[in-house]
């Protein structure tokens, strides 16, 4: 079977300064690949490859073995596969409603119409109003996103980003400033909400990454140093000496 | 807060209200078209609703680009004074080989042509938005206008080429030369471009523009390109300036190089900043006032156009809203009644503002019309501009308006703070 997601040799330079150096992953159908890794590892800049918004250097990335990279984020959103970000970033002056009404549109094929009415498509409204439950935001359906607390931000984030109803769902550091409550939440929520599609998470908590993944990659230095289940991580020496220290043991 | 009704609920509530407050706008707003002509029925204010007319379509246009989809234009006028043109050239081919075209049709050739021309340089412009969008445009702005004096078969050069609005089929006995019947020709157009306009707004592409304004960024991760969306709002936009256009040709029966040039753009980026760009009616204000003001202005002071950039600033710097950000919002005092504690404060702030705006008008005309000129006329009052009575007047008025005025809105702002907390303390945010 085809890896829904496939990067092959990639590197990635900003001027001189290399970032990312042979990354290689793969990523099978339905499965939910957590990567870890210290900061200003590359985690970030890995998702801006897969997702187009900036092109590698060299190498090869696939999606569902279709080769991606040199694609814009749009093309490759088209192609099933939606990102979130670290930094929320949503559209700050359009109500929590058409945030997410937006990133429906185009998966429900009206794309740039201009001859319907928006209010009267039946499906859009039906899927906004499923997600809205879904990140429990419903209740705040009418407010300007740039007005939500930190927290309803970052589940409106996750919200637009599945939205569309893509098969790859990459979720960038979605728990980060929340609270141990909030985190609970939110991990329920992404754990249902992915449920069924292929999921990459960017995830600083142990228990969290530990507790969701199927697979774990170690980013370090913006090379994988290893790649594997949980209990193959938890016992690789390497990511011991390089990344996890004593804390898992 | 705890007897709200359950947001579903208040949500059903919202859009039945909403769908019969939108037919009844519409509505309104034809029966004002059609009756204002009747009350107000002298040559002068029929010319003035043309203007006015004509105004509304074009800033409604030009709020496609920078309150729908953030693109600040330069050069609006390119596609307006095109439409016009276009307009004026089918016209006089209409009239000589007497093709059956009645003139209501002609603003969509003028139309077409903005639109024409939208299609052809937009893709190249609209790749960029922000600073890179503003200075193309501004570059094209002044190319056209410029190329336009210089291509005299198709422009007319200095003066222009001019056209004969009854020499078109009549329709239904219309000769469309009496104003009254342009009036009428231009109250539909505005009717037509408005609704359409905002029905845009309520479209997909339309809502996706906003998106494009927020975060073109965030745009490209759920499938759209924001330059197609850019692209595609600077067609409509240079569709509905050639409309205006196109009823300006009809209107002054000529179209001229001034139609095209950055006097024309400032106008309309004037009118609809004014007005406000966050709100769909917001250049319809804007319109209306600084079309009236210019017709007003320009009869009384040879400075007019100081005062509008007064004003300008005065909003940029106030009121960046514009008068439709100012009116929006007392919405949550309105709806949670806490209006009636701010209308005191204002009326108290009124008396000390007029005084300093009128220092101020003192003041600019006295400078204007120093080395000669007319007696200044203020209010009645005759003053002449080289007398130091008239200097000692405009600065108590200035200097002393301005310091009760301060102490007054200073009061206006802690009574709009208190009505503003109790408004949101029962729930009214917007
Ligand atoms: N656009 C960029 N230009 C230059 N350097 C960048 C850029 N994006 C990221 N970097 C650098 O790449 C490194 C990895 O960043 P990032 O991918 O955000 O790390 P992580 O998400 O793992 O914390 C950092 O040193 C960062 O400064
Ligand atoms: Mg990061």
């Amino acid at each position: 079977m085809t890896a829904a997601i496939q990067v092959n040799a990639v590197e990635k330079s900003f001027g001189n300064v290399q970032i990312i150096r042979d990354l290689n992953l793969s990523v099978a159908k339905g499965e939910r690949h957590a990567i870890i890794g210290p900061n200003g590892a590359g985690k970030s800049t890995t998702f801006n490859l897969i997702s187009g918004h900036i092109k590698p250097t060299s190498g090869e990335i696939r999606l569902n073995g279709e080769v991606t990279s040199g694609l814009r984020p749009f093309e490759i959103n088209r192609r099933g596969l939606s990102r979130s970000f670290q930094v929320t970033n949503v559209f700050a002056r359009m109500t929590v409603w058409e945030n997410v009404r937006c990133a429906v549109l185009w998966a429900t094929g009206h794309r740039y119409a201009f001859w319907k009415n928006v209010d009267s498509l039946p499906e859009v409204k039906q899927r906004t109003a499923q997600i809205l439950d879904d990140i429990h935001l419903s209740h705040r359906r009418d407010v300007p996103a740039g007005l939500l607390t930190y927290a309803e931000q970052r589940e409106l984030e996750i919200g637009i980003t599945i939205a569309g109803g893509a098969s790859v769902i990459m979720l960038d550091e979605p728990t980060a400033g929340m609270s141990h409550a909030e985190t609970e939440r939110a991990v329920a929520l992404i754990r249902r909400l992915t449920e069924g599609r292929t999921l990459v998470i960017v995830e600083h908590d142990m228990s969290v990454v530990f507790g969701l993944a199927d697979r774990i990659s170690v980013l370090v230095y913006g090379h994988i140093i290893a790649s594997g289940t949980p209990e193959e991580i938890r016992g690789n020496p390497k990511v011991k000496e390089a990344y996890l220290g004593e804390e898992v043991d | 807060m705890t007897n709200a009704p359950t947001p579903s609920l208040a949500a059903a509530k919202q859009e039945s209200s909403g769908a019969l407050g939108f037919y009844g706008v519409w509505l309104l707003a034809a029966a004002a078209l059609v009756v204002l002509p009747l009350v107000f029925s002298s040559g002068g204010s029929l010319t003035s609703f043309s203007l006015i007319g004509i105004a509304i379509i074009f800033a409604l246009s030009y709020n496609i680009l920078l309150g729908q989809t953030g693109l600040l234009s330069f050069g609006h006028a390119v596609q307006y004074g095109l439409g016009g043109f276009l307009a004026v050239h089918v016209m006089n081919a209409a009239a000589s080989h007497n093709w059956p075209i009645p003139l209501p049709v002609i603003p969509l050739v003028g139309g077409i042509g903005g639109m024409a021309f939208a299609l052809l340089v937009g893709w190249v412009m609209t790749k960029r938005a922000g600073t890179v969008f503003a200075m193309i445009s501004l570059g094209i702005g002044e190319l056209v206008a410029s190329s336009s004096l210089i291509l005299r078969s198709v422009f007319g050069g200095e003066s222009g080429i001019t056209t004969d609005r009854t020499s078109l089929m009549p329709l239904f006995g219309w000769t469309f030369g009496p104003q009254i019947q342009v009036y009428y020709l231009i109250a539909f157009w505005v009717l037509v471009s408005a609704i359409a306009m905002y029905a845009l707004t309520r479209t997909p592409l339309g809502r996706i523009c906003n998106a494009v304004r927020d975060n073109p960024e965030r745009v490209e991760f759920i499938g759209y390109d924001p330059h197609v969306v850019r692209y595609l709002a600077y067609m409509f936009a240079g569709f509905f300036a050639g409309i205006a256009g196109g009823l300006t040709a009809i209107n002054f029966e000529i179209a001229n190089s001034a139609y095209l040039g950055a006097m024309q753009s400032g106008f309309v980026l004037f009118s609809t900043f004014i007005g406000g760009t966050a709100y769909f009616f917001g250049p319809i204000l804007g319109a209306i006032l600084v079309t009236y003001l210019q017709l007003g202005l320009t009869s009384v002071t040879s400075v007019w156009q100081l005062y509008f950039g007064v004003i300008f600033i005065g909003i940029v710097m106030f009121a960046p809203g514009g008068i439709a950000g100012i009116l929006m919002k007392h919405r949550p005092l309105i709806r949670a009644g806490t209006l009636g504690t701010v209308i005191p404060s204002y009326l108290v702030a009124a008396i000390p503002t007029l005084a300093f705006a009128l220092g101020i008008i003192l003041t600019i005309e006295t400078v204007a019309r120093f080395s000669g000129g007319d007696p200044i006329n203020l209010l009645g009052i005759p003053f002449v501009a080289t007398a130091p009575t008239t200097w000692a007047a405009a600065a108590v008025l200035v200097v002393g308006g301005f310091l009760v005025a301060r102490i007054t809105w200073r009061r206006v702002a802690d009574a709009w703070d208190r009505a503003a907390t109790v408004a949101r303390d029962r729930g009214y945010l917007a």
